[in-house]
């Protein structure tokens, strides 16, 4: 793979940047009263997202999961309305009916994101067939979690993606924990192998990717997609990564070795891209431009109107 | 073409009917559905090459080929998902689950990701996805291959949920259930599917969603009822006219949306209902007949009484299935009943 344009790069880190500030954000305002319920943040997964997503034409279908606002912004959700969704509001991407966990725009090929472990995968799995059967050039890519390896979903849907050779591109973003508990405690692997290699299982394409490098996940992801829509099948990618914060809001992740966070943090992917790049200078402007934007956004979103129950009655049913 | 057909009561076939088994209206379904539409394709255990445990896909491999008629895995969870993706994405699948006590293992595909993932986008998808199953007893199949399965998912608002009473109900229910814009369980019921009847095919002969069926008219009586307990009523409403009791049968025919404006007009009528049901009581969809008709204050001359399941589970053993499953003639004591 010939690496990609400067424009290009630029793009994936002023998303990344975006991304982190947008958790923090959300952060922020969860800790003002602002955001019912809870929330599940990305912060140190942004390549994961920003690559794989980089990797994908406008037509192709995302399923994602609750912690998803990464992949909602790598596609270009709007922010007021990705911050209205997460504030209940009618404004919302979703007319404040799903929150955090939920957060889809379906004009942008977010078909869906659920918060049941694992439900996605088999949903993805029927999105690649429809691609398959139409001959379309168009893939479904399918994200989720390293705790999602366990449950029969996976597996049950593994096995018929390949069968039927479904165009879709699963991508396991492993980011080291299951919810509160590290992976290799609940997931039976050979010492120190990846969770990919059970692909090889189903005789399914699989490949382990530094998943804090976003234009190795990029190059990852493309080369999937092209095998997907030549017919050759689905691919398990599985992108390493870490959650620098803990599975939701209450958790402050204190079961981790001590050392470890800060560890991962070396490998910071913004600063990886920034680095490689030779825009370590920018980041600061570009923080504050973005900063600004972030800020903006979530104000006019806490001015959104409360949906009302009738709103809601119409939307359990289609027409 | 006429023939004698096996259900008592029913009123006399129109002219232009075949008379077709329950089974085969199933399959005949299927085929119309997929004629009239190509975006309507089938996903089931061993429902292509071998044409269906209970043959409700005979032939339609053939005719529509591997692109359309899927043999999956036995991976009930796993292609009710992968249904789910399809619909979302422009077709819409038809998934056989073979017995309804197989459902559960598809639980949150069917219960928690099918009602609840439009919902959840604040109605930017849909999810038009047809669950078919096929339940009920007396087959001697034993505890876990017996149960009609019909009220299961009521609590799961935004599934529609359709019970097939005869061989028209089960064509009618299923062609609407396809062409419908929302996900929708359909049951049918083992031990009717090789009974005869009428059935006027054609994509204008798809049920209205939410209506029941009146199956026999009748003064003196109204019985809601589903699935076999419907062909059990229209027995028991037959040994009961030489009683001089007119019963009324209501094939109830959607569990959800619940037709309570057929059954209110009736029980308006006879001031008496009786709720055939196989299943247990508590729970079920004939509970909340009840339940609705009392909360409206509707004009019962006595209380209703319903047939149901006794709380005990299904054993393969003859008459303990036999006592278990409600019979006509258990159904047309509790009409006495109700008429003293």
């Amino acid at each position: 793979m010939t690496a990609p344009p400067d424009a290009v790069l630029r793009t994936w880190l002023e998303q990344m940047i975006l991304i982190r500030l947008a958790e923090d954000k959300v952060m922020e305002i969860y800790m003002q009263g602002l955001v019912p319920g809870t929330v599940h943040l990305c912060q140190g997964q942004e390549a994961a997202s920003v690559g794989a997503i980089g990797a994908l034409t406008g037509d192709d279908w995302l399923l994602c999961t609750y912690r998803g606002h990464h992949h909602a912004l790598a596609r270009g959700m709007d922010l007021e309305a990705f911050f209205a969704e997460i504030m209940g509001r009618d404004s919302g991407a979703c007319r404040g009916m799903g929150g955090s966990s939920y957060v889809v725009d379906a004009s942008l090929g977010m078909i869906g994101s659920p918060a049941i472990i694992g439900a996605g995968i088999p949903v993805a799995t029927g999105a690649g067939m429809t691609a398959r059967l139409r001959g379309e050039d168009r893939i479904a890519m399918c994200f989720f979690g390293d705790g999602a390896c366990n449950i029969g979903a996976f597996h049950e849907a593994l096995n018929m993606a390949q069968l039927w050779r479904s165009q879709v591109v699963f991508c396991i973003e492993n980011n080291q924990y299951g919810e509160y508990t590290p992976f290799r405690d609940s997931t039976a692997l050979p010492p120190e192998a990846p969770i990919a290699h059970r692909a090889a299982a189903y005789g399914m394409a699989h490949a382990v990717v530094d998943g804090q490098d976003v234009i190795a996940v990029h190059d990852m992801v493309a080369q999937a997609r092209a095998r997907a829509v030549a017919g050759d099948g689905p691919t398990l990618i599985e992108a390493q990564t870490y959650r620098y914060r803990g599975h939701s809001r209450t958790d402050p992740g204190a079961y981790r070795p001590p050392g470890e966070l800060d560890a991962w943090k070396e490998r910071d992917p913004i600063g990886i891209l920034a680095s490689g790049i030779g825009a370590d200078g920018d980041l600061e402007a570009l923080r504050e431009r973005l900063q600004q934007e972030v800020d903006e956004a979530a104000d006019r979103a806490a001015e959104g109107p409360w949906p009302t129950l009738d709103q809601a009655r119409d939307y359990v049913f289609a027409d | 073409m006429s023939s004698r057909t096996d259900a008592p009561g029913v009123a006399a076939a129109p002219d232009n009917a075949d008379v077709v088994t329950y089974r085969e209206a199933i399959r005949l379904a299927l085929d119309d559905a997929m004629a009239a539409d190509d975006t309507v394709l089938l996903l089931g255990e061993d429902i292509a090459k071998a044409g269906g445990p209970f043959k409700t896909t005979v032939g339609l491999y053939d005719k529509y080929g591997a692109d359309r008629v899927f043999d999956t895995p036995i991976a009930e969870n796993g292609f009710c998902g992968i249904a789910l993706g399809m619909a979302l994405t422009g077709l819409r699948p038809v998934t056989e689950i073979m017995f309804s006590d197989f459902l559960p293992t598809a639980f949150d595909a069917i219960a928690m990701e099918l009602p609840r993932w439009r919902f959840m986008s604040g109605g930017q998808t849909s999810a038009p996805v047809t669950v078919r199953a096929s339940g009920g007893g007396g087959g001697r199949f034993g505890a876990q291959t017996s149960s009609t399965g019909e009220s299961w998912f009521l609590q799961f608002y935004g599934l529609k949920v359709a019970v097939a009473g005869s061989p028209q109900g089960a064509y009618g229910l299923l062609r609407a259930a396809i062409a419908h814009n929302n996900p929708v369980v359909v049951f049918d019921h083992k031990a009717m599917h090789l009974r005869k009847g009428p059935l006027v095919r054609g994509d204008d002969r798809l049920a209205e969603v939410g209506k029941a069926v009146v199956a026999r008219p009748g003064t003196d009586v109204t019985i809601v009822a589903s699935l076999l307990m419907v062909h059990r009523s229209l027995e028991a409403a037959e040994a009961l006219a030489g009683e001089g009791i007119e019963v009324e049968v209501i094939d109830i025919s959607w569990l959800r949306p619940l037709d309570m404006e057929t059954v209110a007009a009736s029980v308006g009528r006879t001031g008496r209902l009786v709720i055939a049901e196989e299943q247990y009581h508590d729970g079920g969809w004939g509970a909340s007949v009840i339940s609705r008709l009392a909360t409206a204050a509707a004009p019962l001359a006595v209380p209703p009484a319903a047939v149901s399941m006794p709380e005990i589970l299904i054993s393969h053993s003859p008459p303990l299935e036999d006592a278990m499953i409600p019979s006509a003639e258990r159904i047309a004591d509790a009409v006495r009943s109700v008429c003293r």
